[in-house]
């Protein structure tokens, strides 16, 4: 199983936590990753703000490039880069109008996207195409007495929930429940964050981010798991404003693939959890002999 | 009489909207973005609105942006608050019985707004999405706080002091980092762009 | 070939109308006339103004007789509207009907042109063309199929029953077939209803007891139909009758084997309760069931295992019959074959599955129901007695009642279902008096179409029912506030007010919509009918013929045919009934003569139009190795013709020389 693997820039810089998780758990599951060689950014939502059309295109020079390399799938851990990718790829096959720009812009810096790659995010790897039973079988430290609250947030399922149930997603919670932990009821799961406006409209913003996390503790969770770097910045580094405005209520937000590490029983140091504002302090109890290997 | 002008309270203003405010055609021209032509079914159910996380902080409800836009009333909708709220989450989108692209037609609101000029200087929203788009264009990629320092900067500076504490967090985490992110073929992104605006209105 | 001819020699007479001033604006008519006159064959070509008048017609009668025509076409309007008009005209004037041919220069030529000199042109060829064609057009008669005054309805909700009551009263006999136990319909399940308030089982079991004991009604419940074979007024109807294990002419619906069943409580769904009552194995649907006869369930019943009889129980209920000796648990399915001349399908609607919309929690959240079980729960003959008692035995202080349930709305259902406002209104009613509940109802549009209806929704507005203006997006347990715990809140944009709402309530009511039944592709191909392409039968014509299919003696009574209430539903029905009277009175069908028939003599055998044919009026001779058309069956879709390889089949009136002399027609202006 091999995947052209697109960080976008949020894993480079405020998300790098999730590509250090991310990587040695595929690495341990078999699964190779070939970082995009010279990937633009995606544009994200802001771009879209400013020019559709540019931002599909700057999408499509990734979507081009990840042609070029080969028959390989690309991999998108970020939510937000997951949508415009998936976005770019449906407005190139629903509007000609749009199909021509692309071809256009691509073709002046000699790329081309015939509209094949898929694109796919790692929670749709994992479970449909490593599944479950390889999982549980690489587990070590399982992950008892955890309960997690897993969030999802609203990019990785709308407008096109390409792997998951729209209304109720239920791969993470698979996903994580094979790893041992419990998954408590939390009926937030795929509701906004609020995305850049904890930032330019603090008063909604963070609202939004104690809403989330004020249910979360009210439902018993020890932490959330998040498939998205903006939601895990939004729910983690801004607790003091949440705090100063609303009163503590202080759970730790961690990626899945942190907490896939754990269970895997990986290198602490190397999953980035050090790198949470809330840390994250609860560890699986002591490994488990190791589990006779699959014939 | 002066006296009793003293003694008025309340500040009253009279709303009444004339056919001259209209600026007829521009419902037609959201609504010939492509996914924006379902615009023309909108039933006024108020779903959108009802999931909407943000509507409760919008002076015009996202249905009521769509009534406006429909009706043609520019003007209220471009200086509306409603269309920088709008976090792209897609709920109404999902949700409208009519298959309208609210999302995307909050896109398009916002590009017109930028394109035209319609918001206050240093109003941060439109600040981050043009920072944002020139960086990717001369660098191909975002780095993001020099992002975050840059807006600060260009609206509120003080705001930027007002978030200190989060500031030494991330620094202690090793998530501040300041080291631009670029790619190879940068001349590429900005040849890429331009070829877009070359034949637009196609 | 030609007959009817005077010395060989053929006689037109062309007429072309101005229809006032649908043809004769575009169409120079007089012009038009002008040119037929030279045509070959045409011995009189006249312009008038409206020729489907009296005098018009007159005027055709009285030309064939003075001018001993032989052949007449009128170039008008669309041949659906006025064909069998002059046809009757020239019957009148004393010449076979079919040497009448009629061309369309209204919808096919003045209502589509701009241009007159363009319009003008085409109606000159398309007249060239019809003169051409009705030289070769042959003398016809119409064929008279006789009917079978008997009746199948096919569904005995309240539709089928008011049908089978009205064919009945009218002396005709009549096979009513209900796939439930009982009769009744949905209809049985209401408590009450809008906007009278009548309880809903007094008004309709009387109506069910006399289809029980009606003497020219064969009731058969638990039954389906299963083949259908014939044509109008010659049907074969198959219908399978289910196993009860309940001999129905020796039980008296006295219930002491329900009583004395080995299991001593109720233990499993009830159907009829929509699933919020327990029945026992052997059960009766509902104390006024129709016919009054129970039935056991063999995939619970001891004395089955899966369905199969194992006959390991006590039977106590055996005992408890006694005498009687009603329960016969080796009874099989029967197959019966009955005939009938016309059929009423009024199969009814199911309600739309609110599981498909979960954001309103229906299934997730215990106290969100759907309309039909609340009907249940307030009924006093329901699983509660007419106790509002929610599933975690809470009695409600709130109720929000959102309408629109997967109706209006592109994802699921694009229709209204016209009934959900008007029983949203009269359950908010119900719930009022039954509890002491504050009680809202979130709407899109408040549609009130019918007598009396406005008036209802004036009467729950003075109940103090709170009525928002907005679309639920969503049913949720998330808590905000203290007095949202522990409740659902329904979050919602008050348009009328202008801001958004969070209301908690104790219980959520759904107005799910109408739907086809799941069944209904499988139910229209056994009676050769056509669907819409929301999946509802469909009617002949929307306005002129809504009872009526695009099959002979098929009609359509009810919900089947598209979401109603019951008032139009009662009306349909009786509409139905009566266009079957017309056949069943007239004793006869006329059909039109252009069917299709093979040439024995050319016929290879080779059975490639047998398949092909969509009415499956084609059957093969064995004895005599060829293919055999039956006339009454076929409706001249000209399939056959076209697909034979040997070309031994023709068609009357689209004769092969009739079609090429027509193009000839055509080429030749």
């Amino acid at each position: 199983m091999k995947y052209s693997y697109f960080p976008g820039c949020s894993l480079k810089g405020l998300g790098r936590a999730y590509e250090e998780s991310l990587l040695p758990v595929m690495k341990h599951l078999g699964v190779e990753l070939e970082e995009l060689e010279d990937w633009n950014c995606c544009g994200a939502t802001a771009y879209m703000a400013v020019d559709e059309a540019k931002a599909c295109v700057l999408a499509a020079r990734n979507l081009a490039l990840a042609e070029k390399r080969g028959d390989m799938p690309i991999m998108a851990p970020c939510a937000a880069c997951y949508l415009v990718l998936n976005k770019t790829k449906h407005y190139f096959h629903d509007y000609p109008a749009m199909k021509e720009t692309m071809d256009r812009a691509l073709g002046a810096v000699g790329l081309r996207y015939s509209g094949d790659t898929p694109v796919r995010h790692p929670l749709d790897v994992l479970i449909n195409d490593v599944g479950l039973e390889a999982i549980k079988q690489k587990v070590r430290k399982p992950l008892k007495g955890l309960k997690v609250a897993t969030y999802y947030g609203c990019q990785l399922v709308r407008p096109y929930a390409t792997f998951d149930d729209q209304y109720n997603p239920t791969t993470m919670d698979r996903l994580l429940e094979a790893l041992g932990a419990t998954i408590v009821r939390y009926p937030l799961k795929t509701k906004c964050c609020g995305g850049s406006l904890t930032g330019t409209v603090p008063e909604a913003g963070i609202r939004m981010v104690y809403i989330l996390l004020n249910e979360a503790k009210k439902r018993g969770a020890d932490c959330l798991a998040t498939v998205c770097p903006l939601c895990q910045f939004n729910l983690d580094a801004y607790h003091a404003q949440v705090t100063s405005q609303y009163g503590s209520v202080l759970v730790p937000t961690v990626y899945f693939t942190q907490l896939m590490g754990l269970a895997f029983g990986l290198a602490e140091g190397g999953l980035g959890l050090n790198r949470a504002a809330i840390p994250f302090k609860w560890r699986p109890a002591a490994a488990e002999s190791p589990k006779p290997v699959a014939a | 009489m002066a006296s009793s002008a003293k003694m008025l309270m309340m500040e009253i203003q009279r709303t009444i909207k004339y056919d001259a405010d209209r600026v007829k055609g521009f419902g037609q021209e959201v609504m010939k973005v492509p996914g924006c032509e379902q615009l023309e079914g909108c039933i006024q159910c108020g779903t959108c609105s009802g999931v909407c996380p943000l509507s409760i902080y919008m002076d015009y409800t996202p249905r009521q942006v769509m009534a406006l836009t429909r009706a043609d009333f520019k003007n209220e909708v471009l200086k509306s608050h409603t269309i920088w709220l709008c976090a792209s989450c897609y709920a109404c989108t999902v949700e409208c019985p009519r298959e309208i692209r609210i999302t995307d037609i909050m896109y398009e609101l916002k590009q017109r707004a930028i394109q035209e000029g319609f918001y206050p200087k240093r109003f941060p929203i439109p600040v981050l999405a043009r920072e944002f788009s020139e960086m990717v264009k001369k660098n191909g990629r975002i780095t993001e706080m020099l992002l975050v320092m840059k807006l600060f900067l260009k609206t509120n500076p003080l705001a930027a002091l007002g978030n200190w504490r989060m500031g030494i967090d991330l620094m202690k985490t090793g998530r501040f980092s300041l080291a631009t992110e670029k790619i190879k073929q940068r001349g590429d992104i900005a040849r890429m762009l331009d070829a877009t605006d070359a034949k637009k209105g196609a | 070939m030609n007959t009817n001819v005077n010395n060989g020699e053929i006689r037109i007479g062309f007429y072309i109308c101005h229809c006032g001033h649908n043809i004769a604006a575009m169409v120079d008519c007089p012009e038009v006339a002008k040119y037929v006159e030279k045509l070959p064959g045409v011995v009189l070509s006249r312009d008038y103004k409206y020729m489907c008048s009296d005098p018009g017609q007159e005027l055709i009668q009285k030309d064939i007789q003075e001018f001993k025509l032989n052949r007449v076409v009128v170039a008008s309007c669309s041949p659906l509207l006025h064909e069998h008009t002059f046809r009757g005209a020239v019957e009148a004037g004393g010449l076979n009907p079919f040497f009448f041919h009629m061309v369309n220069i209204r919808e096919h030529d003045s209502w589509v042109h701009t241009d007159r000199q363009e319009a003008t042109e085409k109606a000159k060829a398309l007249a060239c063309a019809a003169i051409a064609r009705v030289a070769f057009h042959r003398a016809l008669e119409v064929k008279k199929v006789p009917i079978h005054p008997d009746v199948l309805v096919v569904g005995g909700g309240i539709a089928g029953i008011h049908a089978a009551l009205t064919l009945a009263n009218a002396g005709k006999k009549v096979f009513l077939v209900e796939r439930e136990p009982s009769i009744g319909g949905h209809m049985a399940k209401f408590d009450k209803t809008f906007p009278t308030l009548d309880c809903a089982a007094c008004i309709l079991t009387p109506k069910m007891s006399e289809v029980g004991s009606h003497e020219n009604i064969t009731l058969w419940s638990y039954s389906e139909v299963t083949k259908v074979d014939g044509y109008v007024g010659n049907f074969t109807v198959t219908v399978k009758r289910n196993p009860r294990y309940i001999n129905e002419d020796l039980c008296t619906g006295c219930q002491e084997c329900i009583s004395n069943c080995v299991y001593k409580e109720p233990k499993f769904l009830d159907e009829f309760n929509e699933g919020l009552g327990k029945r026992k194995p052997v059960y009766i649907p509902f104390p006024q069931a129709t016919p009054q006869v129970v039935l056991i369930d063999p995939e619970v019943c001891l004395n089955f295992k899966r369905g199969v009889l194992t006959d390991k129980c006590k039977k106590t209920c055996v005992e408890a019959c006694g005498e009687k000796k009603a329960i016969d648990f080796k009874q099989k399915e029967e197959m019966k074959e009955i005939k009938v001349g016309t059929i009423i399908v009024a199969t009814g609607f199911q309600a739309f599955d609110a599981k498909r919309i979960p954001q309103y929690g229906y299934g997730t959240f215990p106290n969100v129901y759907t309309a039909l079980e609340v009907e249940r729960l307030v009924n006093a003959s329901g699983p509660t007695g007419g106790d509002v008692i929610l599933r975690d035995g809470k009695h409600p202080k709130a109720i929000g009642i959102i309408h629109c349930v997967g109706s209006r709305d592109k994802k699921t259902n694009r229709w209204c279902s016209r009934v959900c406002c008007m029983y949203s209104l009269k359950l908010a009613h119900l719930l009022k008096e039954h509890t002491e509940a504050e009680i809202f109802n979130f709407y899109i549009d408040m549609r009130t179409p019918g007598k009396s209806y406005e008036e209802f929704y004036d009467k729950l507005l003075e109940e103090s029912v709170q009525f928002i203006r907005g679309r639920v997006g969503e049913v949720t347990d998330w808590a905000m506030t203290p007095e949202e715990e522990g409740k659902l809140v329904i979050r919602v944009e008050d348009t009328l007010a202008g801001f958004v709402r969070r209301i908690p309530v104790d219980m959520v009511v759904l107005s799910t919509g109408l739907e086809p039944q799941a069944d209904a592709q499988a139910v229209r191909r056994l009676f050769n009918m056509s669907c819409g392409s929301e999946g509802f039968f469909l009617e002949r014509h929307p306005k002129l013929a809504p009872v009526n299919t695009f099959t002979d003696g098929i009609y359509l009574a009810g919900a089947c045919q598209g979401p109603r209430d019951i008032p139009d539903t009662v009306a349909q029905a009786g509409a139905a009934a009566a266009e079957a009277l017309v056949l069943i009175d007239t004793g006869y069908i006329e059909q039109e003569p252009n069917t299709a028939y093979v040439l024995e003599e050319e016929c290879s055998g080779c059975k490639s139009c047998i398949p092909l044919c969509p009415y499956t009026a084609i059957t093969f001779d064995e004895a005599k190795e060829k293919a055999v058309i039956n006339e009454a069956l076929c409706k001249g879709c000209g399939t056959c013709v076209a697909s034979c390889p040997s070309g031994s089949i023709a068609q009357r009136l689209f004769e092969d020389d009739e079609i090429f002399s027509e193009i000839r027609g055509v080429l030749a202006h």
